[in-house]
């Protein structure tokens, strides 16, 4: 049933939120720290950048509590490029995500990358008009954030490890449920729905049409061409890069190759043109080398 | 029409490819994916979808699709572009990146982001008379708009306050919002007679 339309402009609305989201479809996001990063950024083609006060290697190398960024910085971020700027808010604090809005980001991160501050409740994202990315680990997970008003879902990976094996093991536990649910009957999905501890009518949705009803992006762990490709062979509808970028040793060339990678994913030929002498990858760590208390996919309830 | 089935292309380079492609499925139309010069020889028409105009600009460079795509523009082959696409088919930019390029083809001067942020991105209807006697529903995601016009294009629709956001001359037609997205159809329907209209016998 189609919806009335509005006579009168409305902001906001769910198509507006998801809408910017089917706009980077295709497109590499990449974290940065400071303007000037930004700029070699969106020169390298990124379809936006995540505005954050440190990326998730030092996050991680550095410790303490992560938190959302200086206003000033992400203000000045926004000034510098003409691309969308997203930013990072923590699980829960509704507040830094009101702050984000006033600086009128054009998306917020409630971001596990950043230290949580609230272990039960995410934010009610239904009451801002900004729109909100959310990191998922299976589809239980990707869908109890779209009802709380997520507008676009990114597979977690294990930000700042430069470790691919984490993003690839939750596209393919998204994917994978996304397919299973496709193939039950219609009486099976009500136990679907409580082992994914998902409501039902989201599940319901996803196994008539065999996709999330938002865009969904792979992160955590991507600093490479070949691995940007990886992604997206496995149905990303795009890749955000956090420290693989800029912990590199040549980061307008390696931006600018991840970005051809992602765009001409199925052709080897063209995913190994982007690789060549790119100099030295983000050195980073084995996911499997971390403590569990460590890794930062297991925030999110 | 009789006889002619026109093959619709969809740049798909960056962007919003999938919807632009629900709606051609929806109207019945036949269309391919284009990236690269060899795929664009085979179409008859061509969609430039939404996105970053940036890095859409960026790929069209990188992978060579610059000059073919201006030459089929030149030689009078239909374009359909939205929001980036339309920014793509301008030939003035009053607010490009310092590098940023467009393919050119609509006598226009077009702003990019002309509302703001995405807190301000908005879904309304608009008249478009010439393309539909239905309003026709448009989301405007951080869009452009048409600042100014050169005298060979025709404004088909603007908003109430006459910025105009909707816009033609010869067989290229854009728009600074998504019908895409709204799943809208008119809008569609109209380029796709367009493209039927070249492809027609000169006799008819």
């Amino acid at each position: 049933m189609k919806k009335m339309a509005k006579s009168k402009p409305e902001i906001g609305t769910d198509r507006v939120k998801r809408g910017l989201a089917e706009m980077l479809k295709g497109g590499v996001i990449m974290d940065v720290v400071t303007a000037e990063q930004a700029k070699i950024a969106e020169d390298a083609g990124a379809v936006a950048v995540m505005a954050l006060e440190r990326v998730p290697a030092d996050i991680r190398a550095q410790g303490g509590v992560a938190r959302m960024s200086d206003p000033d910085l992400i203000q000045g971020i926004i000034d510098t490029v003409s691309i969308p700027v997203m930013a990072k808010a923590r699980i829960g604090h509704f507040v830094e995500a009101q702050i984000l809005e006033t600086l009128k980001v054009d998306y917020i991160d409630e971001s596990e990358v950043l230290s949580p501050a609230d272990y039960v409740n995410h934010i009610d994202k239904w009451q801002f008009t900004v729109p909100f990315v959310c990191g998922a680990t299976n589809l239980g997970e990707a869908l109890r954030r779209i009802n709380e008003g997520a507008a676009m879902i990114r597979s977690k990976g294990e930000a700042g490890t430069g470790d691919v094996s984490e993003a690839t093991k939750h596209i393919r536990k998204i994917k994978g449920e996304i397919r299973a649910l496709s193939s039950m009957s219609e009486d099976e999905l009500y136990v679907a729905a409580k082992e994914l501890q998902a409501p039902f009518a989201l599940v319901q949705e996803v196994a008539r049409t065999g996709a999330l009803p938002v865009v969904l992006f792979t992160a955590g762990g991507v600093a490479t061409p070949a691995g940007a490709a990886m992604m997206m062979q496995l149905g990303a509808d795009g890749v955000f890069v956090g420290s693989g970028i800029f912990k590199s040793g040549n980061p307008a060339e390696r931006a600018a190759a991840i970005v051809k990678a992602t765009t001409f994913y199925n052709d080897a030929n063209a995913v190994a043109d982007a690789s060549r002498g790119l100099g030295e990858a983000m050195v980073g760590i084995n996911v499997s080398d971390l403590p569990a208390p460590h890794r930062l996919s297991e925030r999110g309830w | 029409m009789a006889g002619s089935s026109p093959l619709i292309g969809v740049l798909a380079l960056q962007g919003d490819v999938r919807e632009h492609e629900r709606v051609l499925d929806t109207l019945g139309v036949s269309h391919t994916q284009v990236r690269t010069p060899a795929e664009l020889e085979t179409v008859d028409g061509l969609i430039i979808p939404g996105g970053e105009s940036t890095v859409i600009d960026k790929l069209t460079r990188i992978f060579a699709m610059r000059d073919p795509l201006r030459a089929r523009i030149s030689l009078g082959m239909p374009v359909f572009g939205t929001c980036a696409g339309l920014i793509m088919l301008s030939d003035r930019l009053s607010d490009a990146t310092h590098d940023q390029q467009t393919l050119g083809g609509l006598d226009v001067t077009v702003r990019r982001n002309a509302f703001g942020s995405q807190v301000e991105s908005f879904e309304t209807t608009l008249r478009a008379p010439e393309v539909s006697t239905d309003p026709v529903e448009a989301a405007f995601i951080r869009a452009p708009i048409v600042e100014q016009v050169g005298a060979d294009v025709r404004v088909l629709a603007t908003l109430d306050d006459h910025r105009i956001v909707a816009v033609q001359q010869g067989n290229i037609v854009g728009i600074s919002f998504h019908p895409e997205i709204s799943g809208d159809l008119a809008f569609h329907r109209y380029f796709v007679g367009l493209v039927a209209d070249t492809l027609a016998p000169a006799h008819a």
